[in-house]
Formats: structure tokens, C-alpha cells, sequence
């Protein structure tokens, strides 16, 4: 594997996107019929299922994007539909820990970027929910399997934000963390999915900038602060680097996943190049990262670090985590205290349409 | 359900496309589908979808979930059942929001060379 800031490594990708104008995000209208449409319309009356799979096998091998009216596997659909799911639960459960701070941010200025953050977030959410949807899922059932434990978000988001160093420490390695990951799904095999990244990772740069920018502020003041930061840096550094999930040992689905160029890396690449990516960062910043184990090896060109408690990592993944209950009963109070303005929402918009039917 | 489910451990999180949950209250908002203008000469391009009550709520919608960074000057929204375009107003107040913002893109954040790959 190549160093951090090699050819492929997320750093250098991030920031120069091109404008929105110059990239095709979408090039159809694929997705007005999801589901249906692929078992009926797109494929051609004469093929038979092998002809099928092997037209999917070729385009994945052509490293072409397969689109929501293909014909696909039934796995690779389960598989794709899970994947962004748990995604998009989590930049919507994502949202609390830092909402937490809004109204206690320090300045005007902190509190209308971390506004921007937030509203970013769930917008990232959307984008997701509106790719998972051309694979035939139902937006009211996804959020129902959310908010009754039976999909899953990422397990960062369960920690609590403690002090306001939290909402920088965040910026810095949980959304540094995820644009490691995100940025080799900007090249995912499933169309939608990939353009949903590639939004995505061109707002995670000012995610991530705006919290080590917070930090080097609070470095810069008293030493109350400093230790606010070194202690955030503390709490968060572990889970950060089970935010690439389990090692590649215990990870049975990553084979056929990288085969489907559903994934292009391996959970522990993708944690190796956070490492190396982040430890120059904390030297620069002027904090510790609290891993007695971490140094550079030259042989391998790459940071060695510490075992990671992998029984935590399951126990706050299984609902045990200390903020699980708190994040799913915010995220159920909202969607049932906002259930009377999507029902009003709907009647004034057939009422509109009765009245405008009756004048025509 | 029963508050208990909020907690509860789940080993797995395997669901089918096509599997449902039963007695569930659907969402009666209907699917758009949005299309961005980038700039003036540039023609409407898809970028993907929301739900929204109306096409009046679907354009609000769409300004808040595609545009907050000036990605657009104008926006069809075309409701996927039926695909029939709706053209918004062309003005420049609608977008104005974003305008003020420029904290959200990351050439606000003054960070030192010597620090890499942010
Ligand atoms: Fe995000
Ligand atoms: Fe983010």
C-alpha cells in the first residue's frame, strides 16, 4: 500500500472538486422507477438470467456504474441498500452530538458554522435516503427500522460531546475518519451512490478544517482550554479508529464487497491511512495521541499503533454504548412531534389541488 | 412498538429490498425528482430526489438541500410519478441565503502549510 498523501490517498482529493456544472451527477432520470422498473423495463424481453448476471459482471469489470434500472443480484441490491442505510442513519443520528453545542457556542461566529455543519449533515442524510430509494427501499420504513434498532448507524455517534472541544475534536478526526472512508466510495460501483459521495466529500473539507481550525484557537488560548482539547482528543481518538469497523479478519462481507467494487480498500488500509494521515496533524496541533504504542516504522513507512478494544467497539455497536438510548429516543421524539405537520403539510396540499382541479 | 425496542440489541441488520413492515404508517409526502441549473447556459441536470407535500415545498426543499452553496441558479422539481416539470422562479432572492455564508467552504479556515493532507 502506498503512503499517505500518495496517489490515491483522500488528502490531496478532497479539496479540488471541480464545480457542480462539470461533473455529470446524474445523467437520467434512472431513478423515477426504482425496483420495478429494472425487472421490467430495462433489461430486454429475451434475456435469461445468466445473460443478465454476466451483463453485470461484465460492467463491474469494465469498472462502469451499474444504475437503478439494471438488472442487479438480489444480494448486491441487499448489500447496496444496507450499506447506504446504515450511511445515511448515520449523518442523521450524526447530527445530535454537535447539535448538543449549538446553542452554547462561544461566539456568533462558532454558532452559525456549527449551524452549517449541522444543516450540512442532514443534507448528507438526504442525499443518501434519496440514492437508497432507487433501489426500491421506502424512506417511512427506513426511518422506522431506524428508530426501532433494526438498522444500524455508525457507532461513533453514540459518545458525548462534553465540552465544546468536543465540537472540534469531532471536525478533526470523526470527519477526517469519514472522508477516508468516503472518498474511494466517490468511485463505488452503484451510480447513485457514488454521486451522493462525491456531493458529500466536497463539503467534508470545510467539516473538517472549521474543527482544527477551532482547535488551534483554543491551543492558542489558556491553558484550561489546552487541556479541553487533549482531553477531547483523548475520549475520541479510539472510537475514531473503530469508525473503519472491524478488522479484515473478522470482516466476512468485505470480499464479495471489493469483488462488486463496492468497496475499493479494507477496513484496516483505510484505518492504517488515518493513522498516517492524522499523525502529523496532532504534532502540528500540539496535542498527544493517548496510544503509548504509536510510533512511525520506517520499514513498513507506516505508523504503528496500539490494539483496539474491540469489546467495546461491539458493545457500543449491540445498544450499549453510553448515548444509544438518548440518540434513538431524540431521533424517535422528532419524528413523532413532527408527524402532525407532515399530516397538515399534506391535507393543505390536497385541498390546493381540489380547489385547482374545481377552477378548471 | 414499544419504547424497550430503542435499546434493544440487534446482532444483525440484514433487510431485503423487498421485505416490508406491516401496519406501518407510509409517507404521504410523494417523490420529486430535482434538477439544478448550475449557471446561466448550462442546462438543468439531474441530482436526485426528496419528498415534499407539493411542488411548492419540493422547490423550498430542494434550494435547502442542493443549492447551499450557490451549486444552482434555478430548479425543476418533477414529481417521479408523474414527471411533469414545474419551472420556480428564476430570481435571485431565493437563492440569497447562501450568499452570506462563506464560512462553509473550506478556504474560510486559515490552517499553516506545514500542516498536511487537511
Ligand atoms: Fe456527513
Ligand atoms: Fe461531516
Amino acid at each position: 500500500m502506498t503512503g499517505p498523501g500518495a496517489e490515491s490517498g483522500p488528502g490531496p482529493q478532497v479539496g479540488p472538486w471541480p464545480e457542480t456544472g462539470a461533473r455529470p451527477l446524474q445523467e437520467g432520470i434512472g431513478p423515477v422507477q426504482p425496483g420495478l422498473g429494472a425487472l421490467t423495463s430495462g433489461t430486454g424481453v429475451a434475456a435469461d438470467a445468466g445473460g443478465l448476471e454476466q451483463h453485470f459482471e461484465e460492467t463491474i469489470a469494465r469498472d462502469r456504474r451499474i444504475e437503478p434500472r439494471d438488472w442487479m443480484p438480489d444480494a448486491y441490491r441487499k448489500t447496496m441498500i444496507r450499506q447506504i442505510a446504515q450511511h445515511a442513519h448515520s449523518e442523521i443520528i450524526g447530527m445530535q452530538p454537535e447539535g448538543n453545542w449549538v446553542t452554547r457556542a462561544p461566539s456568533l461566529r462558532r454558532k452559525a458554522i456549527l449551524l452549517a455543519k449541522v444543516q450540512d449533515e442532514a443534507g448528507h442524510g438526504l442525499y443518501l435516503y434519496s440514492a437508497v430509494e432507487t433501489l426500491g427501499a421506502d424512506r417511512a420504513d427506513l426511518t422506522d427500522r431506524l428508530i426501532t434498532g433494526r438498522q444500524k448507524y455508525s457507532s461513533i455517534f453514540n459518545y458525548p460531546t462534553l465540552t465544546f472541544a468536543d465540537v472540534g475534536v469531532i471536525g478533526w478526526l470523526v470527519d477526517g475518519a469519514a472522508i477516508c472512508n468516503q472518498v474511494p466510495l466517490c468511485r463505488s460501483s452503484y451510480g447513485p451512490y457514488a454521486r451522493a459521495m462525491i456531493r458529500i466529500c466536497k463539503e467534508e473539507s470545510f467539516h473538517q478544517r472549521q474543527g482544527y481550525e477551532l482547535l488551534m484557537t483554543m491551543m492558542r488560548g489558556t491553558s484550561a482550554q489546552r487541556e479541553m482539547v487533549q482531553d477531547a482528543t483523548n475520549r475520541w481518538w479510539w472510537p475514531s479508529l473503530m469508525m473503519f469497523g472491524p478488522p479484515d479478519g473478522q470482516s466476512p462481507n468485505t470480499e464479495q464487497s471489493m469483488r462488486w467494487r463496492i468497496k475499493r480498500h479494507t477496513n484496516d488500509d483505510l484505518r492504517q491511512r488515518f493513522v498516517d494521515m492524522t499523525v502529523p496533524q496532532a504534532e502540528a496541533l500540539g496535542v498527544t495521541l493517548p496510544d503509548p504504542e504509536l510510533r512511525w516504522n520506517a520499514e513498513r513507512d507506516h505508523y504503528d499503533f496500539g490494539e483496539i478494544d474491540w469489546s467495546e467497539f461491539k458493545r457500543v455497536i449491540g445498544g450499549n454504548g453510553p448515548c444509544n438510548a438518548q440518540r434513538i429516543a431524540a431521533r424517535r421524539a422528532a419524528h413523532e412531534g413532527g408527524a402532525w405537520v407532515r399530516e397538515a403539510a399534506a391535507a393543505h396540499a390536497a385541498k390546493v389541488a381540489a380547489r385547482a382541479e374545481a377552477a378548471a | 412498538m414499544s419504547s424497550s425496542d430503542m435499546s434493544r440489541d440487534m446482532s444483525t441488520t440484514g433487510m431485503g429490498a423487498g421485505s416490508d413492515v406491516s401496519g406501518e404508517p407510509r409517507s404521504n409526502w410523494p417523490l420529486f425528482e430535482v434538477f439544478l441549473r448550475s449557471k446561466r447556459g448550462l442546462n438543468h441536470v439531474h441530482v436526485g430526489s426528496l419528498h415534499a407535500a407539493d411542488a411548492t415545498m419540493a422547490l423550498h426543499h430542494a434550494r435547502d438541500l442542493y443549492t447551499r452553496r450557490n451549486e444552482g441558479v434555478s430548479i425543476w422539481v418533477v414529481k417521479a410519478a408523474d414527471i411533469t416539470a414545474s419551472s420556480p422562479d428564476e430570481k435571485d432572492p431565493f437563492f440569497a441565503p447562501s450568499g452570506d455564508k462563506v464560512y462553509r467552504h473550506p478556504t474560510f479556515y486559515e490552517i499553516p502549510q506545514s500542516v498536511p493532507h487537511i
